[in-house]
């Protein structure tokens, strides 16, 4: 079988702080690493091609330092990977992203699962994924927290929902927007395996490889537009209350009372 | 614009079956569309054995003025509507009134007839109705293709979806399908220059607010965090319009088949998604019998239990607990954060809450930043103590 996995490489927005006076992130000294559902989303992969003959390509758009994101996935298990990277994509929103990839799943070729992120940390918006299948006409199950069975035209799968969880059966090919799973253990390469990677083939590929005109990429292709970004408000009137546990109580139930939740 | 590709179609008729809207037929063996009648749902992509049906998906440049009304996607599970729904419906009232526009409801399931009046009361003017069958449950095949035809016939300016795990998969889907831009998670939503919606989310973890415009396709499509809109009250015996529409897919066209259904929630205990009182416990509650203290205080005032993602990862709560960015959001009138030390993740997901207490031992705990009253002291003296005067109080 032949399954893409697409990542992206993203700020550590634990580690990110804002600029509250200019409302822009400050990025110096902010780490960039690999998004962590679609790292899960390379593990699942990998999982699966523990039972069944796989070829993994993982496959990103970014600029030219996201290769790093790739290289790391090499490192802990993928195959063959590609960078898509062209000034056209920049300012892309979620659907010419999702044009993007997909048009690049198309020249890829053959592939039988596309396996994603359900979203990237930076931007949340859990759109890629679907959107992407929507371009390639395949079904997809979102929220999808582990592969069961993988048969020759169907997948069984089990999916997050908003009770709990169903599991679901999927025909193939088809996308699995995966969701990370709070006891994922993420594989760390050792030096055999960064040494391996380097072997593996790593391609460049820009906008003159995947098709396409100018006019639909970029922000000029995007359907959305982002007029304004800002620090969010904070309260900022917090009445603190640092004294021993019983006045501390005390002022806590006053507060209460005053707020008219207990009597 | 729908595409047949002249070589892979065989002629076999598959999709002049399922085409619902008689837009298809076969000259000469090859699929030919009917534009005028093609409802754009997406049926026949899915049904082609061969693929050799595709759609040409471009932003499309509407005539942005013969795009009209507000319409609110009702999601239910089971005949019950989402409370997402109603809070929709609150906000989409507003904004049909700014605009001068219909506030509709769009419906699709199995037999429910009775919902129509329960949206009218909340303040739908119309309802647009699906009823069959193979939409008994969610699929994003069978929904995606009965959205898309509604938009499609009846042209909305607006579309909003609750960012469920259903309306976060189904919105994309349809937004794709039919080329349009679409807001993620939004948390605020308003008019600007009399015509444009003004989309307010957060990103980068909730670090930043972006505002965002969808200035050229139709209908500016939302997805809205439940529990940031208020909720309006019912009028009873309200009417609206009901427009039912006939639209089926045969149910070999989903492509995706529910096996088991497992639903996890805690027992007796409100989701905290609803809940009013939320005393929630983060690492700082150390572990997770600890958690009897913050249950103790919940007894006497009513309240659910909540928790920090790493109180998730370590096992000592189940997910359906969390609260934040990548858990619950929450509008309780009351959230006391323990142990909390309210990382932006945490901190997006309680920003509605109308009181928030915390109480931490670290002075400097960003927590104390968002919380109306700040407690700076240590959990496992002070909760047992608050929960014993709670007690006395409630006696
Ligand atoms: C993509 C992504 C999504 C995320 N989503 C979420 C999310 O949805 N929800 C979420 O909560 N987090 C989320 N996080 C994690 C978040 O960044 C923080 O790591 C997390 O919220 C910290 O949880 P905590 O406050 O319980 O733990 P800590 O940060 O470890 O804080 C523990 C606090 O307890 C205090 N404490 C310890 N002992 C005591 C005591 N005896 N008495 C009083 N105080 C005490 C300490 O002073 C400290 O402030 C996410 C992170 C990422 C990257």
């Amino acid at each position: 079988m032949k399954f893409v996995v697409c990542v992206k490489q993203v700020p550590d927005t634990t580690e990110v702080e804002v600029n509250k006076e200019t409302g822009t992130i400050i990025r110096e000294g902010v780490p960039s690493i690999l998004n962590p559902f679609d790292e899960f989303a390379l593990n699942v992969a990998l999982k699966v091609k523990e039972k069944v003959d796989a070829h993994i390509v993982a496959l990103s758009m970014g600029p030219p330092q996201a290769e790093q994101a790739l290289k790391k996935c090499l490192a802990i298990g993928a195959d063959e990977a590609i960078l898509l990277s062209d000034r056209a994509f920049a300012g892309s929103d979620t659907w010419v992203t999702s044009l993007v990839l997909a048009r690049a799943v198309r020249k890829i070729g053959d592939a039988d699962i596309i396996f994603c992120g359900q979203q990237a940390i930076d931007g949340d918006t859990a759109q890629v994924g679907p959107e992407m299948a929507q371009h390639l006409g395949l079904p997809q199950v979102t929220y999808m927290e582990e592969v069961e069975e993988v048969g020759k035209s169907n997948v069984i799968c089990r999916k997050e929902t908003d009770e709990g969880y169903v599991r679901i059966k999927c025909k193939l090919p088809a996308l699995l927007a995966c969701l990370a799973t709070s006891d994922f253990e993420p594989r760390i390469p050792n030096i055999r395996d960064i040494f391996r990677a380097k072997k593996k083939p790593l391609h460049q590929w820009n906008m003159g490889d995947i098709g396409g005109g100018l006019e639909e990429y970029g922000l000029e292709g995007s359907a959305t537009q982002v007029i304004k970004s800002y620090a969010p408000s904070e309260r900022g009137d917090c009445v603190m209350v640092d004294e021993p546990p019983e006045a501390a109580v005390k002022k806590i139930l006053e507060f209460l009372s005053d707020q008219g939740v207990i009597g | 614009m729908i595409v047949v590709d002249g070589d892979k179609c065989t002629g076999c008729g598959v999709c002049v079956k399922a085409c619902s809207f008689d837009a298809l037929e076969l000259v000469e063996k090859l699929a030919v569309f009917d534009d005028g009648k093609c409802t754009y749902c997406g049926v026949c992509i899915s049904a082609c054995p061969t693929d050799a049906i595709d759609m040409e998906r471009k932003p499309q440049t509407a005539d942005v003025s013969a795009y009209k009304g507000i319409w609110v996607f009702a999601e239910q599970n089971g005949g019950k509507l989402k409370n997402v729904v109603f809070e929709l419906l609150g906000k989409g009232k507003e904004i049909a009134e700014e605009l001068g526009e219909e506030l509709c409801a769009v419906l699709v399931g199995n037999k429910v007839e009775y919902l129509p009046k329960v949206l009218a009361s909340y303040g739908a003017d119309k309802v647009y109705m699906i009823d069959g069958e193979v939409f008994e449950n969610y699929s994003t095949d069978g929904y995606k293709s009965a959205i898309s035809m509604l938009i499609t016939k009846h042209k909305p300016n607006i579309l909003l979806f609750g960012a469920t795990h259903v309306g976060r998969d189904l919105a994309p889907t349809v937004a794709a399908h039919l080329g349009l831009g679409l807001t993620a998670d939004c948390t605020g939503l308003s008019i600007v220059e009399d015509k444009y919606l003004l989309q307010t989310r957060p990103a980068f973890g909730g670090n930043l607010m972006a505002d965002i415009l969808t200035p050229d396709t139709r209908p500016q499509m939302a997805t809205v965090r439940p529990n940031v809109m208020k909720r309006p009250e019912p009028e009873e015996g309200r009417e609206c319009k009901l427009v039912k529409e006939d639209f089926q897919i045969n149910p070999r066209n989903i492509r995706t088949e529910i096996l088991e259904v497992i639903t996890g929630g805690v027992e007796g205990e409100k989701p905290v998604e609803e809940a009013d009182i939320i005393i929630s416990g983060g690492r700082g509650v150390g572990a997770p019998e600890n958690f009897d203290m913050l249950k103790a205080v919940a007894r006497s005032l009513k309240g659910t239990i909540g928790c920090s993602r790493p109180v998730v990862e370590l096992g000592w709560m189940p997910k359906s607990r969390q609260v934040g960015q990548s858990g619950k959001t929450v509008s309780p009138t009351l959230y006391m954060a323990c142990g909390i030390s309210g990382a932006i993740q945490h901190r997006v997901g309680i920003r509605n809450s109308d009181i928030i207490i915390a109480i931490n031992k670290d002075r400097e705990a960003p927590i104390f930043e968002l919380a109306n009253l700040g407690v700076i002291g240590d959990i496992f003296k002070i909760l047992p103590l608050l929960a014993s005067e709670l007690e006395k109080k409630s006696e």
